[in-house]
């Protein structure tokens, strides 16, 4: 992300050299009303990280602090051989493929719709902003009692007699996409219709009058125009489904091959209380998310300004 | 190429008030059609019910004789310039040009061929590769309107397209555009508040107010024979004086003094009202010292308080304040209010020959021209003095001009490409001239 | 142009909005006026029998009460201290020149991407080192730290948008620099503080990792937590339907929030997110 913080416009040497008093008494304030939030999120980030890769090179249980032993990548190794990482490697890349494809176009739809709509308005939008409010924990509560065997009512809507959802590889993340869809794809429509309102209607009429149906004018007129909004929307939503945790929790506690990256670190460090080999995968896992970071930033060109609010 | 037909056009938003009303108006084939107004009188709504992007409440519009009043825009083969000219932003200029055709899937060599052909006439070969972003104002309007061109539309409506430039480039790009439809000869609307504009482009000016249609006719009869007080006060600048005024025979007592207009039939057309509005423009009114003789013996002289003065090098404006009763000046406030300027006190505008030594202060003698003026009931605003016959000549000549300046057009054009379809160009003129 | 049958697309599609956002809420809702004893042996989505009973267990069990009041005071104490850090940090963004500023956004952009759980482990490991572990201050600096993003960019678009000359031209009108603050800029300011202090609470009030890694206990256990370690009064109760109820409590507040705020909501995310 270094990347992104490019120098300030050409303007800065010559303002260097003739600076005033007051211009640094500006400096100096800035610095000040930025330095708390600043040294909030170092704390929080900074120190546990550095500390994260430390303990990864040990080979430290809490149950046993005594045996700790420094082990150098042997528990990176251990992983990255392991099947199990693997294949919680690839349920969370299925999750969040799946979820982002189905989000992004639901959310455009939704856009849309908010963008557009004529019919109770506001109605439509509080009711999009309800699934974004309400706590992840709760949606997921809710969707695992919709197909729970004993308390739902989705086996006998559509006859599905005793299917077990949740003893099936398959069917569980279904549920679990299901509750992270209807939960976060308020969020991407919101981002998709900031950058719907960015296109001006001008443009759209101007290619009605130029022949355009109203496939070709969203084609060929809306969608490049709102790319960077669609980029940045996907951008985010991929590495919050990157990082899914809540939804397996609750649903199958990561049973049934459904366990994800963040689960796996979860439960090798605080269930297992095995240290070392969680912080190895807490600190893959952060370096898989960089690395998506940088193929959005550098590989689509990403305009982040736009996120960040600079112009 | 087509005309367009528009019969009770009436537009009406939920809150029932309606932006257009009952409007009718016949733009003939190859015709230059301004429609003009002040803000809010219903203009652009008309341009954009004749392209589709608004629904017509009721009333009837016909485009190359067909009804068109449900018709989807993109089937309607218009094409229209924006007044932010609605570039897309992610095109290139080329690509700008050639939407219209990509979304028809015209054949690659033809979409090459008829963008390079409109890239040349705009002068935009060097600019085809370029994003919107990074032209000069006149290069993206020049892209809109190769737009609109390229489509071989039936014909062009413009929203405004000029005020997005600087005088200086309004002028160049007026003058463009005045060429540019003489020489394709297509039926073509023009949204505009500009005056020069207004008077300069069209072959014919509609005025509108508050969603009605005041009177058509060509830039000339409409500043010499307006139908009633806000045409009179909308067109020409600075705008016509109005003078309240009672008659006695054919002498009129005005606020700025007594003058005999020496015109029965204007005194007939008075009839029984005892205060009529006197319209003057300032143009028609001289700095006595300047006229000859033979002039004065013409017009009328009056004597008046000028309180400012603008010396502006070609003529010389003087200003003078006036009392009037407080019910016509309460109207006259409300007129100038309409036509989008807000005088706040009575006051008189004349136009005086540069040379003129009248300064702030002086009681001068000015001196009007009282063939030019026009008598208006303060009641309906209606003008009492319009003269039919000469408002008659002065569209036929309208007419006139309009076809020897597109023979002459056409033939230039000839002589310089020399295409086929010139030919029928030619042929579609002279049935509309017919 | 709108024509009738594309009015008719939109409402249905509006419909259809209401009803895939509604429903689960309104599921959960039934549930929670369930019969413990109807889950598991009548499968509908309406109850049977209507009952207040399992509002009455949730609150009477002190692991329900007790989470909540940590809920409500880590998120509000969170929220709060969040929203102050971000509005210094927005003002000077937007109204002051110095070196750094997209340094700032930068690195806040960064921890809104950052993966939370691979600090579990060292946080764990340092909160016990350091008695923070299962306390509120344990819950609450993590939260103002993630929430500090969202809060930093919805506030800075918030305050580019303010007419800041206005503060001057008071000052013209005779105002006190204190009263140019006070008239002009705070009422001019306000909505867009609360609007980041609407998101910050709901960050933090969603929060689940920490808040079952960091706590242990109910001293500091919010309520997604408890929910998910909630299990009946007896062995042979099923916890759905308390569950439900539970949750249903602290939707609530949710549910009043986005009612009252829906505009300024999706002001502050599409402000906040994306700006051309």
């Amino acid at each position: 992300m270094t990347a992104q913080v490019e120098t300030a416009p050409a303007a800065r040497p010559a303002a260097r050299s003739e600076i005033s008093d007051r211009a640094r008494a500006e400096r100096r304030l800035g610095l000040l009303l930025s330095a708390p939030a600043v040294i909030v999120m170092l704390l929080v980030t900074g120190y546990p990280l550095l500390n994260a890769v430390y303990l990864s090179l040990f080979n430290y249980r809490l149950t046993a602090p005594q045996d700790r032993e420094f082990v150098g990548l042997r528990n990176y190794i251990t992983a990255l051989s392991d099947g199990l990482f693997w294949q919680d490697v690839f349920t969370t890349f299925l999750i969040t493929a799946i979820t982002v494809a189905v989000e992004l176009v639901l959310g455009f739809g939704l856009a849309m719709v908010m963008h557009r709509a004529v019919f109770a308005r506001r109605t439509v939008r509080t009711a999009i902003l309800l699934p974004y409010g309400i706590v992840t924990v709760i949606s997921a509560f809710a969707w695992r009692y919709a197909f729970d065997l004993q308390s739902g009512f989705v086996n006998s809507w559509f006859g599905l007699g005793d299917f077990a959802w949740f003893s099936d590889r398959w069917a569980a993340l279904f549920v679990i996409c299901l509750s992270e869809v209807w939960k976060t794809t308020p969020f991407i429509s919101l981002l998709l219709l900031a950058g719907l309102a960015q296109v001006p209607h001008d443009l759209s009429e101007a290619a009605t009058v130029d022949g355009a149906t109203a496939w070709q004018r969203l084609r060929r007129v809306i969608i490049p125009n709102m790319k960077a909004a669609i980029l940045v929307a996907v951008l985010f939503r991929t590495l919050d489904a990157w990082r899914i945790f809540d939804n397996p929790f609750v649903m199958t506690r990561g049973q049934e091959q459904t366990a994800t990256l963040s689960f796996l670190t979860y439960d090798q460090t605080i269930t297992r209380t095995s240290i070392g080999m969680g912080n190895a995968v807490g600190v893959l896992l952060f370096l898989s998310v960089v690395l998506i970071a940088a193929v959005f930033i550098r590989g689509f060109r990403v305009d982040l300004s736009q996120v960040r609010g600079d112009r | 190429m087509a005309e367009i037909t528009l019969k009770n056009i009436v537009k009406r938003y939920g809150d029932g008030y309606p932006a257009v009303n009952d409007v009718s108006l016949e733009i003939k084939d190859g015709e230059f059609m301004i429609l003009v107004g002040p803000s809010g009188c219903g203009k652009s709504t008309l341009l954009r019910m004749i392209v589709g992007l608004e629904d017509i409440t009721s009333g009837e519009l016909r485009i190359g004789g067909k009804v068109v009043n449900k018709v989807a825009p993109r089937e309607r083969n218009l094409a229209m310039v924006f007044q932010n000219y609605a570039l897309y932003p992610h095109l290139t200029v080329f690509e700008n040009i050639a939407f219209p055709l990509r979304l028809a899937k015209t054949p690659e060599d033809e979409v090459q061929r008829r963008v390079k052909e409109t890239a040349e006439l705009l002068e935009l070969t060097d600019h085809l590769d370029r994003k919107p972003a990074n032209l000069s104002g006149g290069q993206r309007q020049r892209v809109a309107m190769g737009r609109a061109i390229v489509r071989e539309a039936d014909a062009f409506l413009f929203d405004e397209p000029l005020s997005n430039l600087d005088a200086k480039l309004r002028g160049q790009m007026r003058t463009e555009i005045s060429r540019l439809q003489r020489r394709l000869g297509v039926t073509t609307v023009y949204v505009t508040h500009d005056q020069t504009e207004a008077m300069t482009l069209g072959d014919r000016v509609a005025v509108l107010r508050k969603g009605v249609l005041q009177q058509v006719g060509s830039p000339r009869e409409l500043y010499e024979q307006p139908t009633n007080l806000f045409v009179a006060g909308f067109i020409g600048s600075p705008s016509m004086n109005f003078l309240p005024a009672t008659v006695d025979g054919t002498v009129l007592d005005t606020p700025l003094g007594r003058f005999d207009m020496r015109d029965r039939r204007k005194a007939e057309a008075v009839g029984d009202r005892t205060v009529v509005l006197v319209g003057i423009r300032p143009e028609h009114f001289e700095d006595a010292s300047l006229v000859g003789d033979d002039r004065r013996e013409r017009g009328a002289v009056v004597k008046a308080r000028v309180d400012v003065t603008e010396w502006l090098g070609n003529e010389l404006y003087a200003y003078v304040p006036y009392e009037a009763p407080a019910d016509v000046a309460a109207q006259l406030r409300d007129l100038s209010q309409e036509l989008d300027s807000d005088q706040l006190r009575t006051q008189a505008v004349v136009a005086l020959d540069a040379s003129s030594l009248i300064s702030p202060g002086d009681e001068a003698e000015l001196w009007i021209d009282t063939s030019r003026v026009h008598l208006f009931d303060p009641a309906t605003g209606e003008n009492l003095t319009r003269d039919e016959e000469r408002a008659a000549a002065l569209g036929r000549l309208a007419d006139k001009e309009r076809e020897a300046q597109r023979r002459a057009q056409r033939a230039e054009a000839e002589a310089t490409s020399d295409t086929s379809d010139e030919d029928e160009d030619k042929g579609g003129t002279e049935t509309a001239a017919g | 142009m709108e024509t009738g049958r594309s009015k008719a697309l939109w409402i249905v599609a509006s419909l259809l909005i209401l009803v895939w956002t509604i429903f689960p809420i309104l599921w959960i809702v039934m549930l929670s006026f369930k019969q413990p004893g109807e889950v598991g042996n009548v499968q509908s989505f309406l109850p049977k029998d209507w009952t207040m009973e399992n509002y009455r267990t949730v609150f009477s069990t002190s692991l329900f009460t007790s989470a909540l009041i940590n809920s409500i005071g880590v998120s509000l104490i969170a929220t709060f201290i969040g929203v102050v850090f971000a509005t210094l940090v927005a003002y000077a963004i937007a109204r002051l020149e110095f070196p750094g500023k997209k340094l700032i956004l930068s690195f806040a952009l960064a921890i809104a991407m950052f993966p939370v759980v691979t600090l579990v482990g060292p946080l764990f490991d340092l909160w016990r080192t350091i008695g923070l572990y299962d306390t509120w201050p344990g819950l609450i600096i993590p939260y103002i730290s993630f929430a500090l993003p969202l809060a930093i960019w919805t506030l800075s678009a918030f305050f580019r948008e303010i007419p800041w000359e206005m503060e001057q031209a008071a000052q013209v009108d005779g105002a006190t620099s204190w009263q140019a603050f006070r008239k002009v800029i705070v009422p001019l300011a306000a909505p867009g503080v609360f609007t980041a202090a609407i998101l910050t609470f709901f960050f933090c009030w969603n929060d689940f990792v920490f808040g079952i890694s960091l706590t242990s206990t109910d001293r500091a256990r919010p309520v997604p937590a408890a929910l998910a370690f909630f299990t009946g009064q007896s062995q042979f109760e099923q916890p759905t339907t308390a569950i439900c109820a539970a949750a249903v409590v602290v939707t609530i507040p949710v549910v009043v929030i986005v009612l009252l705020f829906q505009r300024r909501i999706v002001a502050g995310l599409t402000a906040g997110a994306v700006k051309g």
